[in-house]
């Protein structure tokens, strides 16, 4: 089960904690790879340990046209079949204090590149009758979290998004689906003190901090051919913490 | 029959799964051949890609009939 050796995967955001993890157990699966970030350096040593199958195009979402650029550059070396919107942003402060830029960037990166790079690999996909696109959104985006009004805004419209993708799509064999992290231990939340943490991990029945490697599984199991039959969905991934 | 005529009617039997006698110039995608509205989208993008034309979406909502598409190329390509 979940053979993706068929199959090549682009992963934004394969420099943070989750999207290699993302990359990782894909290319486990046996899929080919396309990693993208900012970050050159970071991303070439993922490839030099992962080895075979394994693209490396560098690209800052924000900018405009860059969303075109990756996938048209992904695309001249093969198909993309499956697309990991994982890349994302915070730029975390409460709503009294926040920025129209602080608002406006995080909207940019988490929610309209999103859609501008699934629109630009859709093409590809009608045209195979195939296709996996899964959104990382997050917990906040179903339940909010003080100092991230920005950032729980995209990430909810992520899940708008995935559903109207997911009823547009279904027809041609493409899955459009959200996986929705809960506290997962990355760059990213250990920015917490200690306690916050503490108070966190009361709120989570499994006791633990979520590890990329959970958030992984969920993106490989939706890739796979065996989650043809599962659209519009988000699978929750978050130990507990919310039972939504 | 023209070149850019036969081409589309590959195109549209290719795109659609409907049987080469069924394309006639006169043939609704939608009503006639079964189009819904991905596919009429979907017969845009591979028309400008074969034809090397960019159709603005306001042309590509007259696009009803093969005449039409046929039309629009001739027109434009």
């Amino acid at each position: 089960m979940f053979d993706l050796s068929a199959r090549r995967a682009l992963v934004t955001g394969a420099t943070g904690g989750i999207g290699e993890a993302i990359a990782r157990a894909l290319h486990a699966q046996g899929a080919s790879l396309v990693i993208t970030g900012r970050r050159e350096e970071v991303l070439a040593k993922l490839a030099a340990e992962l080895g075979e199958r394994v693209q490396v195009v560098v690209a800052d979402l924000a900018a405009p046209d860059a969303a075109e650029r990756l996938m048209k550059e992904a695309e001249a070396a093969g198909p993309v079949d499956v697309l990991v919107n994982n890349a994302g942003i915070t730029r975390d402060m409460l709503a009294m204090r926040m920025k129209d830029d602080d608002w406006s960037a995080v909207i940019e990166t988490n929610l309209s590149a999103v859609f501008r790079l699934s629109r630009a690999g859709l093409k590809g996909m009608m045209k195979r009758r195939h296709g996996r696109i899964i959104n990382i959104g997050s917990v906040v985006g179903a339940t909010g979290n003080a100092g991230q009004a920005n950032y729980a805004a995209a990430k909810a419209g992520l899940v708008g998004m995935t559903k109207a993708l997911a009823a547009e799509l279904g027809s041609r064999g493409i899955t459009v689906n959200c996986v929705a992290p809960g506290f997962i231990d990355t760059a990213m939340t250990q920015k917490l003190d200690e306690k916050q943490r503490d108070s966190l991990l009361g709120r989570i029945p499994a006791g633990r901090l979520g590890q990329g490697a959970d958030i992984a599984a969920a993106v490989v199991y939706l890739a796979s051919d065996e989650a043809a039959y599962v659209t519009g969905e988000t699978l929750h991934v978050n130990g507990g913490m919310a039972m939504i | 029959m023209s070149d850019i005529a036969e081409r589309v009617k590959k195109i549209v039997v290719e795109h659609l799964g409907v049987e080469e006698a069924k394309v006639q110039e006169n043939a609704s995608f939608v009503d006639d051949l079964g189009a819904d509205s991905l596919d009429t989208v979907e017969l845009v993008m591979a028309f400008e890609e074969e034809f090397g034309v960019e159709i603005p979406d306001d042309a590509a909502e007259k696009i009803l009939t093969v005449k039409d598409a046929i039309d629009f190329i001739k027109a434009n390509s």
